[in-house]
This record gives structure tokens, C-alpha cells and sequence, in this order.
């Protein structure tokens, strides 16, 4: 793994080698200023995290050339998009930049195959080419029967499918994506979330997902940048950033426990060998990298080792006690005889809880989660 | 209780229970379509219809009513080119003063047609100030002749398009363009193949209704370009001519103009008028 130095601010002469996005945007709006320095590397999924709020949109629409604030300056691939200094701005249509968000926005007059080749056909490519690519990134996606269907005629899920594919036939320097599974139906969302990121993967494409949901980034992201009001307060690689939040804002929006492993039956398979029980939410190879994910409200916290029906009980000790309004945080900290990664887990228990306990920081504590509570996802690396 | 799950059971499929109407109501709402329909169907009772066919294809209505179509298809024609980019700026652009020019764009809507006939004739009359010069360098002029008649119907018409395509494109929003341009469409391709296609209802019951207008025109015809059988006499002039002398030909010929209206509303009806599906 990279050090996290390596993804901190450049100095801008790096900014330019001709590789990848390199995006510096600074904005005010109101009483609102974004000011934001972000590199991706070609290949490289990175995904923005943010409050609604926090500049998120501003940025998307920068780098797609809907919005051109008063200083900035975007390179992709060793083209400048936008350069307020001198006056470039490449209009939306030439820049390469494609665009996938919460709504599948399918042209209700065409076809999902004519949707689909409608990019390829603005690049000047033959019907019969165009059209035959199209059926081929259908059936990528898994729709490839409904080419002739109307979008009125589509399920939310398989609209979204379209469009992802639609977003990929005009084979982009740069994907965004939008919280794109934000519309979606909660049972709809995993399978296409996994095609996407299947597609994604397979095909190196580099890409820059904006989001509010923790799981989305986990999932589909290489590296993580945490973005609150305009400004990047933290980055590095999802895992772990979302298992060592350094600022107490990135702690508040990660707000989840994370275990990182591979996926084993059951659950997931530690590096130290041990095992979290849970159930996969979207499909999973045996051996591949994933990450299990529960709330801390869902962990149960003992004096002794409980008895009965919880599947995963850990032995941790009280790193610190963090009051989070309703809640108390207890943030462990890993026990020598005990698993390793129990190392910044939290659990969220009433103040009554606490008072009843008697607990403070460095006492030994059993944590407690029952395996419905973790949900097993795929995860990048 | 068991009243409302006979009302709503049947209703399965999502059928909505309506309310009661108040009493008063009722009476005002049959006097207005009274007021509609019955002159309609009086002039149905009051047509000489042994004479139909042989009044209304005497020279002065068929030269009327081929007048008034190719005038009327005319028009819509320029109302739809001219017209069509006019919505889109009112709709798309953000240049400064757009609520004024939407204003001025009403106003013939509400302008009594005669009024707008006489600006014309003052605009492009003989000793009017375009006029003057489109006869001077041209030898041009223009009122009185069966472009008066085209330029007049579209004056009044236009607004017609302007306001459904308008609605039509607020409706839809901006935001296929949007994805248009990030699939690397240009602005004009976007136009061609995405914006054109997604408010086709709007335009097509935009031209529906500005025809029926440039077909029923009447005060600013008369004013600006006359009445002369053949060139300017459309169907509406040679009806109020004839109803002053002979009233089985206006009667027959008015059957005429309300069937083409009728088709009109139709055809209107059946593409949805609000310009969305």
C-alpha cells in the first residue's frame, strides 16, 4: 500500500504530468466557498464523500463543463479542460467526460439500444457499428434482451443499467458518477452497484464517484477523499480511512465498523485467520477481497463473555469514551490474547448503559454482534 | 364503514372516488356549454342542406377556401420557423430582459386583430416606414395582396406556438441536453436528436392551434390586406360578406370552417395538448 503522503497535496507543476484528472477548483457561491485540490489517476477509482452541501455537485459540474467557476484549472490526460487564467474552457462535448447520475435520464424517444448508441453515433460511428456495439454493453450489463424495449417500459434498476451502459459506450477519459444508486430501490441498488463496479474494474476505467453512502465508496473505491464545507479534510485508501478516521467529521460520516478481509463462507476470513460471521449483500467470490460492515449501535458490550446467540464476540479493551448526542462512542482498542482489527472498532450504547457497566478506558470488555447485523461487500484491493 | 369498501373495492386498479359537486355549480356550468353548443347546432338546423353542395362550391368559396388553406398552411409554416427558435430563446436562453419579450410576444393574444392589422398597414403601407422603402428599392407592396393575408395570420397566430413549445421545453427541463453534451453530442446534434424529439407533442399542438388561428383570422386580414376574391378574400371575410346578402351561403360555408375546427380539436385531443406524455 502506498504511504499516505504520496496522496497528499502536489505542488502544481505535478499537477500537469499528462496523466490522469488533475482538478483545482476554487468558488464562492453565497456565502459558500469550495476550494479543493483532486488528482485521479488514470485507472484509479476515487470516490468524494460528503454532507449534502459540502460542494460535492459544484465539483461534478466543473469537471463535466456544466458550471465554470472563477478560478480553476482542470487537466485530463494532458488536455486542458479549464483554465480560468487564460480563458479555456472545452465545452461539455469534447471533453471525454462522462456522466452517470441518480436518475437514468434514458431519452423516452429512442430505444434502450439507440440510447445506448447515441454516443457512438455522435463520435461518427456507423449504424450497423453503432448499434451492434450497443446490444454488446447491453448484455454487460445484463438487459441485453430488452434492446427494443421503450424507457417507459424499464424498472428502475434495469433504466440505471442502461444508463451505465449508455455512460460507457463512448468509452470516457473520465467517469463521474453522481450518487448513483441513490434513486434506486433497496434491493435494486447491490446488483447493479456489483455490475458496476465489475465494469468499472475490468475495464481500468478511471473514474470519480460522488457520494453520501459509506457502503458506495467501499465498494467501487480505491481511495477515499472526504470532502466537509468545501474543503478536502482527509484522504487515503477507503479501508483505511474509514478505520482510522483522523478527523472527528470523517468518524462521524464513516459512522460504520469495518472489517477488511476476504470473503469466506459464512462471513469474511481475517488475515489472523479468524472469522466475522455475516451475509454477503451482493454477490461475492469465496477468497476475494471484501469488507464486513455493521453499525455501532448494533454491537452489544459485556463485562463477561455472553452467553447465547451472538455470533461474533470479541475480547477488546476501552481505547475512549466519545459522548455522540443520544449516544455514548465506546472505541476499542485490541487485546494481545485477541483478534487484531477489534483495534478502533466502536460501539454506541445508551449513557444508562454506561453508568450501568461501569466502564472506563482500559478496561477489558467483550464486544458483541449478531451475524444479521454485518452485511459481507466485495471490496477494490 | 362497509359503504366506503364498496366504493373503494371496486377501485382496485386505482380508480379514485370522486367528491360531490356543490348544487350551484351545476347551473352555470350548463348555461356556459349551452352557450357553446347551441349556436353550433342551431346553425346545423338552420343550413339549407338540399342547397349544401351547391353553396358552398360556388367560384367565391372554393377560391375562399383554397385560399384560406394554402394561407393558413403558410403561416403555421412560418410560425414553426420563425416561432420555433423564438420559444427556444425564451425558454433556453438567459439574455437580459426575457420576461418583457415574453410580454411583447403575448400581445396579439390580447391586441384586438384589428388593431394589429392596422399596425401592420402602418408599418408596411405605402407611405408607412418600411413600406416606403420596400417600394422604393423593390418596387415591393404589400398590402393587399395574398402575402398581407400570410403575413397578418402569422401575426396573430405566432403567439400560439411560442406559448405550448415554451411550456414544452420548461416541462422537459434542460436535462437531457445535459446528458446529451456528456455523451459528446453538440448543441445543434443535442437539438436535433433530443431536444426536438422530447417536446414533439408540444410543437405539434402548437402548430395544431396557430393553424386553426391563421384559418379562423379575420379583423387583422380586413384591415391589412383587404378583400379581394382570389387574393385576399379568405373564408372568414367571404362569410361576413356573404351574411350580409345572402344567408344560406355564409350558413353553409360556417359548416364548413366548424367541421375543419372540429377536426382540428381532434386531432389536438388525441396528441396529448400539455406537450408531455
Amino acid at each position: 500500500m502506498k504511504p499516505l503522503s504520496s496522496y497528499l497535496r502536489r505542488p502544481p507543476e505535478a499537477a500537469s504530468d499528462g496523466s490522469g484528472l488533475a482538478a483545482r477548483v476554487t468558488t464562492r457561491r453565497g456565502g459558500f466557498t469550495l476550494d479543493v485540490d483532486l488528482r485521479v489517476e488514470p485507472g484509479e477509482v476515487v470516490a468524494v464523500l460528503g454532507p449534502n452541501g459540502s460542494g460535492k455537485s459544484t465539483l461534478l459540474g466543473t469537471l463535466a463543463g456544466l458550471y465554470a467557476p472563477e478560478d480553476a484549472r482542470v487537466t485530463l490526460g494532458g488536455r486542458v479542460l479549464l483554465d480560468s487564467a487564460d480563458g479555456t474552457a472545452v465545452p461539455a462535448h469534447r471533453r471525454r467526460v462522462g456522466m452517470l447520475s441518480q436518475q437514468a435520464l434514458l431519452f423516452p424517444h429512442l430505444s434502450v439500444r439507440d440510447n445506448v448508441a447515441f454516443g457512438p453515433r455522435c463520435a461518427g460511428r456507423p449504424r450497423r457499428e453503432a448499434a451492434a456495439g450497443a446490444r454488446r454493453r447491453l448484455d454487460d450489463v445484463g438487459v441485453g434482451e430488452l434492446e427494443d424495449r421503450r424507457p417507459a417500459e424499464l424498472s428502475g434498476g434495469q433504466a440505471q443499467r442502461v444508463a451505465i451502459a449508455r455512460a460507457l459506450a463512448t468509452e470516457p477519459e473520465l467517469l463521474l458518477l453522481d450518487e448513483p444508486f441513490a434513486a434506486l430501490d433497496i434491493d435494486a441498488a447491490p446488483a447493479v452497484r456489483s455490475v458496476l463496479r465489475r465494469l468499472v474494474r475490468d475495464t481500468g476505467q478511471t473514474t470519480l464517484l460522488v457520494t453520501h453512502d459509506v457502503v458506495d465508496a467501499v465498494v467501487l473505491a480505491d481511495r477515499l477523499v472526504v470532502l466537509a464545507e468545501g474543503r478536502i479534510v482527509e484522504q487515503g485508501p477507503t479501508a483505511e480511512v474509514l478505520a482510522r478516521p483522523r478527523s472527528a467529521f470523517a468518524a462521524r460520516i464513516a459512522g460504520l465498523d469495518l472489517v477488511t478481509g476476504v470473503a469466506a463462507d459464512g462471513g469474511l476470513r481475517t488475515p489472523d485467520g479468524g472469522t466475522v460471521f455475516g451475509a454477503a449483500s451482493e454477490p461475492v467470490d469465496d477468497g476475494e477481497p471484501a469488507v464486513a460492515v455493521f453499525a455501532p449501535t448494533s454491537v452489544a458490550v459485556h463485562r463477561e463473555h455472553p452467553e447465547g446467540s451472538p455470533r461474533n464476540v470479541l475480547p477488546v479493551r476501552l481505547a475512549a469514551l466519545e459522548p455522540q448526542g443520544q449516544v455514548v462512542r465506546l472505541r476499542a482498542a485490541a487485546v494481545p490474547q485477541g483478534p487484531p482489527w477489534a483495534d478502533g472498532l466502536a460501539a454506541d450504547i445508551t449513557p444508562a448503559a454506561v453508568a450501568e457497566l461501569g466502564v472506563e478506558p482500559g478496561d477489558d470488555l467483550w464486544f458483541a454482534v449478531k451475524a444479521t447485523e454485518v452485511s459481507v461487500h466485495p471490496r477494490s484491493r | 364503514m362497509t359503504r366506503a369498501v364498496t366504493r373503494t373495492g371496486r377501485g382496485s386498479r386505482g380508480s379514485t372516488v370522486s367528491l360531490a359537486l356543490p348544487w350551484p355549480v351545476w347551473v352555470p356550468a350548463v348555461v356556459a356549454f349551452g352557450l357553446i353548443a347551441v349556436p353550433v347546432a342551431g346553425l346545423i338546423v338552420r343550413t339549407d342542406w338540399p342547397n349544401f353542395a351547391a353553396l358552398v362550391t360556388t367560384d367565391a368559396a372554393l377560391d375562399a377556401l383554397w385560399l384560406s388553406l394554402k394561407t393558413g398552411l403558410t403561416s403555421t409554416a412560418l410560425c414553426l420557423v420563425l416561432g420555433g427558435p423564438l420559444a427556444l430563446v425564451l425558454a433556453r436562453s438567459n439574455i437580459p430582459g426575457l420576461p418583457f419579450l415574453r410580454s411583447v410576444v403575448l400581445l396579439p393574444l390580447v391586441l384586438p386583430p384589428v388593431v394589429g392589422g392596422l399596425t401592420l398597414l402602418f408599418l408596411l403601407g405605402r407611405t408607412g416606414p418600411l413600406g416606403q422603402l420596400l417600394n422604393a428599392w423593390f418596387g415591393i407592396t404589400v398590402p393587399f395582396s395574398t402575402e398581407a393575408v400570410v403575413i397578418a395570420q402569422t401575426f396573430v397566430a405566432m403567439p400560439f406556438l411560442v406559448v405550448s413549445l415554451e411550456g414544452a421545453l420548461r416541462t422537459a427541463g434542460e436535462r437531457y441536453e445535459v446528458v446529451a453534451a456528456t455523451l459528446g453530442a453538440s448543441p445543434l446534434t443535442a437539438l436535433r436528436r433530443v431536444t426536438i424529439p422530447v417536446v414533439l407533442p408540444g410543437l405539434i399542438s402548437g402548430s395544431v392551434l396557430a393553424f386553426a388561428r391563421a384559418l379562423g383570422e379575420f379583423g387583422a386580414t380586413i384591415a391589412f390586406a383587404g378583400n379581394l376574391q382570389g387574393t385576399t378574400q379568405t373564408l372568414p371575410l367571404l362569410i361576413y360578406i356573404q351574411s350580409q346578402n345572402d344567408l344560406d351561403g355564409a350558413v353553409a360555408m360556417s359548416l364548413v370552417l366548424v367541421v375543419v375546427a372540429v377536426l382540428v380539436i381532434v386531432a389536438t385531443r388525441t396528441r396529448d395538448v400539455s406537450g408531455v406524455r
